[in-house]
């Protein structure tokens, strides 16, 4: 043990010291963290009731403003495609005229099916799930992304 | 022997980065040490040479200090705070119960708050205390006496209106009565009593009021005679009475 370094006793403390200081500081960074995460959301519910599925007639896009979120009736079924550009979030327009979804900020166009016909939006819009609740009532949950081929027969 | 900490140290000053910050090598000579005051905006302040008993460490040179140190702490923690806190009613209230049952490490930080808020008044009263029997309010101290009272005052104010923002129960009646309290200022008590509240009652104007005063005005206020306070320290040479055989050169 002849060539093991010898530490003075100040040095050890201090470096005690440095460590403790160091291991206090990570901790509180992580609890901050911690306190900045909120533990409860006061924004909208996700899922929301759009009504009886009579309410939309057959081949009709509806926008829902509140949700932002079209209500889309094929004559395969329902299914609920977003309203929020998938490019910089602005909401999107429903054109009747043209059969298109058409964004307002950049140019982006989509199909009634969400699908980009051209712009700069990456990604198609998504579609969310649609199922009916025990009295038969439409229930859309926008945290529920499905696949686009997904229609909910009524 | 230096430590791995000191080595760590030696291995940052010779940086570039380091060097492009600080501008000078280490402060070994009389020169190298003032130019390092002077090139330092959280130094400048200071005298070129501050005297080395007034930096002497006494159990009661902190209760200044300590005091300081909670303020400091108050800050950190109060703009913590500030995070979850809407200044208006009902709001307040349950955002004061959302930081104590809801939000992570809430209740932890809004006692540190708390408790070091109550620390605080008592020790800037031990530290007065302390000063008074020291004699250090006789010359050359007279000017910073009475910056420590001010100093005091901003104090007393910041835990009273920050006795507000919880907006229970509590905090209502205080501050009904406190500001009632000023009302029996002859003349003008009722006009003062109304601009503070912004009304006749302890109500919305009255908690945003307070608000802007506990985290606005009164720290600004504390930090720029804290400056002074410090600055006048060692401007006065020390923190007490010189002793007879101190002649009172550098």
């Amino acid at each position: 043990m002849s060539d093991t370094k010898e530490i003075t006793r100040r040095d050890f403390l201090s470096e005690i010291t440095v460590g403790a200081l160091g291991v206090a500081g990570l901790g509180g960074a992580a609890l901050t963290y911690q306190y900045f995460s909120p533990n409860v959301l006061f924004e909208p519910s996700t899922t929301f009731r759009a009504g009886n599925p009579d309410l939309y007639p057959a081949n009709s896009v509806t926008f829902l403003q509140d949700q932002q979120v079209y209500i889309v009736r094929t004559p395969d079924g329902f299914f609920a495609v977003s309203a929020v550009c998938t490019h910089l979030g602005c909401v999107t327009q429903w054109k009747p005229e043209a059969n298109i979804i058409a964004c307002p900020c950049h140019g982006s166009k989509f199909e009634p099916n969400g699908k980009k016909i051209e712009g700069p939006a990456p990604r198609p819009l998504p579609h969310f799930s649609v199922t009916l609740t025990a009295d038969g009532e439409l229930l859309v949950d926008k945290l529920q992304v499905i696949k686009a081929d997904q229609v909910l027969k009524v | 022997m230096a430590t791995s900490f000191q080595t760590a140290v030696e291995n940052l000053r010779a940086t570039r980065v380091w060097k492009s910050i600080f501008r000078r090598g280490p402060a070994i000579t009389n020169r190298t040490r003032s130019v390092a005051v002077f090139g330092n905006l959280f130094l400048h302040w200071l005298p070129v040479k501050v005297r080395e008993k007034s930096l002497r460490v006494r159990a009661a040179y902190y209760l200044g200090s300590l005091s300081f140190l909670l303020f400091l702490l108050l800050v950190v923690t109060g703009v913590l705070l500030m995070f979850y806190y809407h200044p208006a009613a009902p709001n307040a209230y349950r955002d004061m119960k959302d930081l104590r049952f809801v939000v992570s490490n809430g209740v932890f930080l809004r006692n540190m708050h708390r408790i070091a808020a109550h620390l605080m008044v008592l020790l800037v009263f031990c530290h007065m205390f302390h000063v008074f029997y020291r004699g250090g309010y006789k010359p050359p101290h007279e000017f910073n006496w009475v910056v420590g009272v001010v100093l005091l005052l901003v104090t007393l104010f910041l835990s009273y209106t920050g006795y507000l923002l919880p907006w229970d129960q509590l905090a209502f009646w205080a501050v009904t009565v406190g500001t009632n309290i000023v009302s029996a200022m002859p003349i003008i008590g009722s006009k003062v009593r109304f601009v503070a509240l912004g009304g006749n009652i302890v109500g919305e104007n009255a908690l945003l009021r307070f608000y802007v005063l506990h985290v606005v005005i009164l720290p600004l206020l504390a930090f720029l005679f804290i400056g002074v306070h410090f600055w006048r320290v060692q401007k006065d040479g020390g923190l007490t009475v010189r002793s007879k055989d101190d002649d009172g050169k550098n």
